[in-house]
Formats: C-alpha cells, structure tokens, sequence
C-alpha cells in the first residue's frame, strides 16, 4: 500500500438530531483527520435527514478508517467516498468583495466576466461577487481579485453528488 | 392527556425494569432526586450506593463483565456526572455495556451556568458509543429503549442518558420496548459466507497457523466461547489470547500458548512472529499486541474477524476481512469445515509445534524460587492453586500486579477475568469486584490489587461493608509504583522519580476500620496460610502481601520493538536491555 497523501470527498447522510455535526467534527479533530471543507443541511425534512459534505486528506489507509470511523457513529445512516466511487460533482459558492477604483474596478468587471461571476452588489467603491463552480476554480478567481482590491470573502464549502441516476 | 400518563422518573423506572434491569450502581443528588423518589417506592430494581460516582461505573462494569447484560448506573448532573468519565472512557475502550443516567438541570436553566450544570453529553461525546440528552418525558421511554440497544448490539460500549430534572417530573406516556425500533442502526451479525469459506480453506492449508483472538470472544458470549474450543481443537493449531481475552478458550490446554504481547509469553509472541497464517478473532491489534507495526509478524496471511468494520486496517492491513458476531462466523466455519471432511494432517503441523515447543521450553514467566521473601508470581500462582476449584472471578488493578496475573492465572472459562486492558485504569479492580459479587452473590470475588492502585478507590470498602460483599483484596504489596519503577529501571537511568509509594495506610488496621478482616504476610508460609484464611471467612478481606519490591515482569517487548526483540527475566535466560532510542522513550 503507497502512502500516498490523496484528497477525497465524502458524503454522508445522518439523523438530523441534536449533537450529531459535533460528533463528526469531534471524531476528526478526536483522530487527527483533516478537514479542508465540510457543509451539512437538512435534505429530507419528512425523515429528518441530514447530508453531511467532507472534504478531507490521508492515505488510503486513513480515508479507509474516516469512511469506516463515520460509519459507526450511531446517527450516520450511510456513508459514501465519492472521490473513489465513480464521477462526481462538486459545486462552491463564493461571495467576494473589492474595494477599488479606475483601472482596477474594471479590470475587476473584466475578470469577474470571465468567470462567469455575477456583481450581486455595487457602490462607487466597490462590488460584491458571488461565483459557483469548484474550489479550484474559486481559489483561481479570488487569486485573480486579490491585487484588485479583495478585502473579505464567504465560501459555503463543497457541495457535492455522484453523477448517474443512483442515489447515495 | 389521558389517565395512562407517568412522571418521568416512574416511566424511566419502568422502562429499566421492562429492560431485565435488577440492580442499579448510583449515588444522589439534587439533579436526581425525583428518580430516587421513584427507585423508593418500588422493589423490582436494587440500588448500591456507591461511595464515589468514579466507582459506580467500574462496578457496573464488572457485573456487566461477569455476567454479560449491561450494567446500569445512575448519577446526579456536574460533579456526579464528571465523576464517572474515567469508568465510561474505560468502557468504550474495552468495549462494555453500561447505561449510564444521569440528571441534569431543568431544560429551561440549560445554558446558564446554573448550580451543578455541566455540558454532560458535551463532555461524553467521545468517551461513549452513543449519548441522548432527553428534553421531553414522553421521548423518554424510547431513549432507554434505544440506548439499551445499542449499549448491547454490535460493538458493545456505554450510553449516558442526560435527564434534565424537570423531564423526570413531567407526566407523559410509556412506551413498552416491542415499540421501540431504532432507526438505521442494524451492525452487521452474520459473516459472508464466501469469506468464511475462503478462511476456511487458507486455514486448513496452513503450515504455521495461529489463533490470536481477544474481547470480542468473551462479548459474543460463552457460546462463543466454546465454539472457538471446539474450532481450535478440529484443527490441532496453537492459540493465544489478548489481555482481554483471557478466559475465551481454557488456558489449561497444551494448544494454549498464554497470553501475547507487551507482557507476553515467548512461545505467543514468536509464533505470532513467525506464522504463515494468523487468524484474529475478536481482537484489535492494539499496540501492547503488536509491538513495532512494520515488524509485525512479516510473514503471514491475515485474517480478521471482528463485529466493527473500522478494527479492519486500523493499524494493520489484513489479507482478509469478514464482519459480524465472531459465535456466527464461527459456526460458520465449524459447519464448512466439516461439510469439507476436512483434516489437519499432524505430520504438516508438526514441525511448528516442535518449533513452539522449543520456545516454550524457555519458561519464559518463569521466576527466581526462593524462600526468603515473597515472590510476587508464586503468590499469584499460589492464589490460583488454592482457589482454581472454586471457579472464581478475578478482578485487578493496574500495573505488574495485573500482569502477572494475567500471565499466571489460568482462566478456563469466559466471564471470569476482569481487567482495564485497554485504558489501564487504576482503581479498576475493587469497584468491578464489587460489582462481580453483587451479580455472584455466592461466588468467590478476587481484586488482585497493587498498593498504589487500590488507594485510588478505597472508599468504596464502605459499600462492601454496607451490603455485606465478601470481596478478597489480595494485595501484592511491593512498595512502590512497579510498573513505573521498571520502566524508570529499565529506560530512565533507575532514576526512580516519585515512584515510590509513601506513607501507605496500615492495610490491615484499614480493613478492620471498613469492618472488614485485614490479613498481613511477610514469608512464603505466611502467605500460604493467610490464602487459606482470606478464602475461609465469609467477609470483606484486604490481605497485605508483602513481597520482593525489586521484582520486574518478564519477558516485556519493550515499546517500540519488535516481538523477536524480547527481553526475558533472569530464570529464563537473561538478555540485555537494549539502549533505549528516543523513538522509543517517546511510546508509552
Ligand atoms: C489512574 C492512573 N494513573 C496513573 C497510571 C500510571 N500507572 C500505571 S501502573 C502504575 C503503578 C501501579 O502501582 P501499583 O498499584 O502498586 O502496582 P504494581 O505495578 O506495583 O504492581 C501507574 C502509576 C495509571 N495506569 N492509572
Ligand atoms: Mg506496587
């Protein structure tokens, strides 16, 4: 087995009880696992389920005992490593602020289009942006803005789903 | 509401005594009052008042241990509540059945930093398999279903349930157990077929097999028990036990080669070692078992068994798995291996088992006889010589103590042996013995104890006093922290930093002020005789024996070592103590 340190998303749908986000966070940060990004909201509120989206790094040994460590707490229903299970998709949404003017603001529209990110917010100073797409193509757009005036950024975390017609 | 409606407390009474429940470990307080209320006016449930909430855990954990149903305990909210950490972090790591309630501030002060509030479920998160804070009485019939159910399915472990006190007021409905069904959690019982037929045939094809099997035997029952015995004996092979697992097959048996690990024998560890085929039922592959993990038996196919799929590649990778409850898969594998007519040919195995019988030869927990002081393993052997036809349940405290018994000991039987493997608890052993008494009324109860480990519950002689539990303190008294002594000997430059254990209490004056009959020995006869006096009365005894306080146990696999990298006592061939590494000295 290489070591090799790989990243891997993991869904996971839970019990939307009291207490159950700590439980997870607290068995990540109980076991030493990485979190890079991690959502949770209700998806079934007739069954009162939860999704919980991970982002996460390790070896394949590790992500084995993230999936199989998640999978024994008593309120996860089930629990998916969506990275080695087939394609997926994986979806962000951003909201980023700059603050400029002349050259800059434009060559901020300019970028903005580009990425197909929308001004949902305009003063004579400044625009807000939101733009969806993956954390990659987020972490490209906010590096793009930051010498054009980024002051202040709000990222969801990743959403994600297998591509096809199986469920989770 | 209709007339069927109950306070919250006579619906939890109810729901615990629906559950089999017949004894309850606890100890009161604001936050519980109206359950004590209830627990007065009715008989169906005993409660032992404990003298320390740390202490009504550990109890239950011994009635749970000895008798496989799960223990109960019931304590009030803050303190009562931090109290009993140590004993739910100790169950979940050796995986025991205990419930345990406690109360809580009403639901309208939560969060207000009112007197005696604590996070409970918060702070018990991570050392419970599951918790509830039940914030309605008429949830509360369901959640002690629930809990119940999971304390006791797949990988047993603890449950607190948080009652806030104006739930135990409340009048709500019952609901009776046939009701209750818990959602999604359904842990895996039955093996796959295909997996056992494939270890089935890697087992009968082997040439250096060895059965290494732990807790998970003992919790899936005696008829686990005696499935593994009758599956070990089919095939001739060798097997040895975790800490844990002492008792899961009889250690009387020429196939039996005493337990592995840190502390293990060096026939158990070179043939784990040395196998070509291991077959783990039950256990984990913690690090006391498997020493350095890439010299970790470096030539064998592995096959796991263990009911919680996230054992599997934990620590090491195993060439195959198969999940469930290790009595299925047993009479699984009983069941394939005789629809295959299948035999072990002697003449295959035969020169392992000459090659196991070599090591054996080594003795390797053998001592120095002597008869000018007490030899701590004759007395733990002379323990089991006069008491092995009385089948008696041992408990221990931690540290060498607990590994000579564990190593001397014979247990033949599952249930018998209770011991904090897995967090090493001090104090462990006099509350779980109290426990095993009060679930074996008429049975011989013995905490093989050391004299630091048993001061850290003393108090709870009061209850064996309160309820008359004839428990036998047996301490093997050597003065000093042992086990830390040894690896400050051994790895710190004999730099004994506060191992030395002061200013110790007159054991015998003590047992006498707790009622109890205080026994002391100095000599090997003395001690002889005073087992037979300790077995005779039908009282709480504290026997002091005095033994060699330079004694170390042996053969130790020191922390970051591999298995062949042994270091064996004197009698059996003394090896040198390797420098210690810094890799080393930072294991524990
Ligand atoms: C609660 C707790 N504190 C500290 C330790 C660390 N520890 C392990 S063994 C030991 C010494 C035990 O001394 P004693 O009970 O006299 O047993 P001996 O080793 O001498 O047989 C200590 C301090 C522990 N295991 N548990
Ligand atoms: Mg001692």
């Amino acid at each position: 087995m290489q070591d090799t340190i790989a990243r891997h998303t993991i869904s996971a749908l839970v019990d939307n009880e009291a207490g159950v986000l700590a439980r997870v966070i607290g068995l990540f940060s109980g076991r030493g696992y990485n979190i890079d990004s991690l959502t949770v909201s209700e998806v079934d509120s007739a069954n009162g389920v939860s999704r919980i989206n991970i982002v996460t790094t390790g070896t394949p040994m590790t992500i084995e005992q993230i999936k199989a460590q998640l999978d024994r707490l008593v309120p996860v229903h089930r629990v998916s490593d969506l990275t080695v299970e087939g394609p997926h998709i994986e979806r962000e949404l951003a909201l980023l602020k700059v603050r400029s003017s002349g050259e800059k603001r434009v060559e901020a529209l300019r970028i903005a289009d580009i990425f197909k990110a929308r001004a949902v917010d305009a003063t004579d100073r400044s625009f807000v942006f939101e733009i969806t797409g993956s954390a990659s193509k987020i972490d490209a757009f906010a590096e793009l803005m930051r010498p054009l005036g980024l002051v202040d950024m709000s990222r969801t975390g990743v959403a994600a789903i297998s591509r096809g017609p199986d469920e989770i | 509401m209709s007339n069927n409606t109950m306070t919250g407390a006579e619906i939890l009474i109810k729901a615990l005594t629906d559950q089999g429940v017949d004894t309850i470990f606890g100890y009161p307080g604001g936050a519980v009052l109206p359950i004590y209320d209830a627990l007065f006016k009715q008989n169906s449930i005993r409660h032992i008042l404990v003298r320390q909430e740390g202490g009504a855990v550990h109890a239950a954990e011994g009635y749970a241990r000895s008798t496989g149903k799960p223990g109960v305990v019931l304590v009030t909210s803050g303190p009562g509540a931090t109290n009993a950490v140590t004993g739910l972090t100790d169950a979940l790591m050796d995986s025991i059945p205990v419930i345990c309630l406690t109360g809580q501030v009403p639901t309208h002060m939560i969060g207000t930093d009112a007197f005696q509030e604590c996070d409970t479920t918060g702070i018990t998160r991570p050392c419970t398999k599951h918790n509830y804070l039940v914030k309605d009485a008429g949830d509360l019939a369901r959640v002690v279903h629930e809990g119940f159910y999971v304390a006791t399915n797949g990988r047993p472990g603890p449950v607190v349930i948080d009652i806030p006190k104006d739930v135990q007021i409340n009048r709500a409905e019952y609901t009776a157990p046939e009701k209750v069904r818990h959602k999604t959690y359904r842990p895996r019982v039955k093996g796959d077929l295909e997996k056992i037929r494939e270890a089935v045939e890697m087992i009968a094809q082997a040439e250096r097999p060895v059965f290494y099997t732990g807790g998970g035997i003992i919790n899936a029952g005696p008829k686990a028990s005696s499935l593994l015995t009758q599956f070990v004996r089919m095939t001739g092979y060798p097997i040895t036990n975790t800490l844990m697992g002492l008792g899961g097959y009889p250690a009387s048996d020429r196939q039996f080669l005493g337990m592995l690990g840190m502390h293990g024998s060096y026939e158990a560890n070179w043939a784990m070692h040395d196998c070509d085929v291991m077959i783990c039922i039950g256990a984990r592959f913690d690090d006391r078992v498997t020493g350095r993990l890439d010299a970790f038996s470096p030539k064998s196919k592995k096959i796991h068994i263990d009911i919680d799929p996230s054992s599997i590649n934990k620590n090491i990778r195993v060439d195959l798995p198969i999940i469930g409850d290790a009595a299925h898969i047993l009479e699984d594998m009983i069941r394939i291996w005789k629809a295959g007519a299948r035999q072990v040919d002697p003449a295959r195995i035969e020169p392992w088992w000459r090659q196991i019988d070599i090591w054996r030869a080594r003795n390797s927990f053998g001592y120095e006889k002597t008869d000018k002081l007490i030899k701590p393993q004759r007395a733990v052997e002379a323990l089991y010589e006069k008491t092995k036809d009385r089948d008696p349940y041992i408990t221990t405290e931690v540290g060498q103590h607990q590994m000579w018994a564990a190593q001397l000991f014979k247990f033949e039987n599952p249930n018998r042996w209770m011991t904090s493997g897995g967090l090493g608890t001090m104090g462990y052993g006099l509350p779980a013995a109290m426990g095993a008494q009060i679930a074996h009324p008429d049975k011989l109860v013995i905490d093989i104890a050391g004299e630091a480990s048993i001061m850290m519950n003393i108090q709870e002689m009061s209850t064996l006093a309160q309820y008359k539990l004839p428990v036998k303190i047996f301490i093997l008294n050597n003065q000093w922290m042992g086990m830390v002594r040894q690896w400050q000997e051994l790895m710190h430059g004999k730099r004994y930093s506060e191992s030395y254990v002061e200013s110790l209490p007159d054991f015998v004056k003590l047992a006498e002020s707790f009622g109890a009959v205080g026994l002391r020995a100095e000599t090997p006869d003395e001690m002889d005789s005073l087992i037979d006096e300790m077995i005779a009365v039908d009282r709480p005894v504290i026997a002091d024996v005095r033994v060699d306080p330079t004694e170390n146990v042996y053969p130790m696999v020191p922390s970051g070592a591999a298995h062949n990298e042994m270091i064996l006592g004197s009698e059996s061939g003394a090896s040198e103590v390797p420098q210690a590494t810094d890799e080393g000295l930072a294991l524990v």
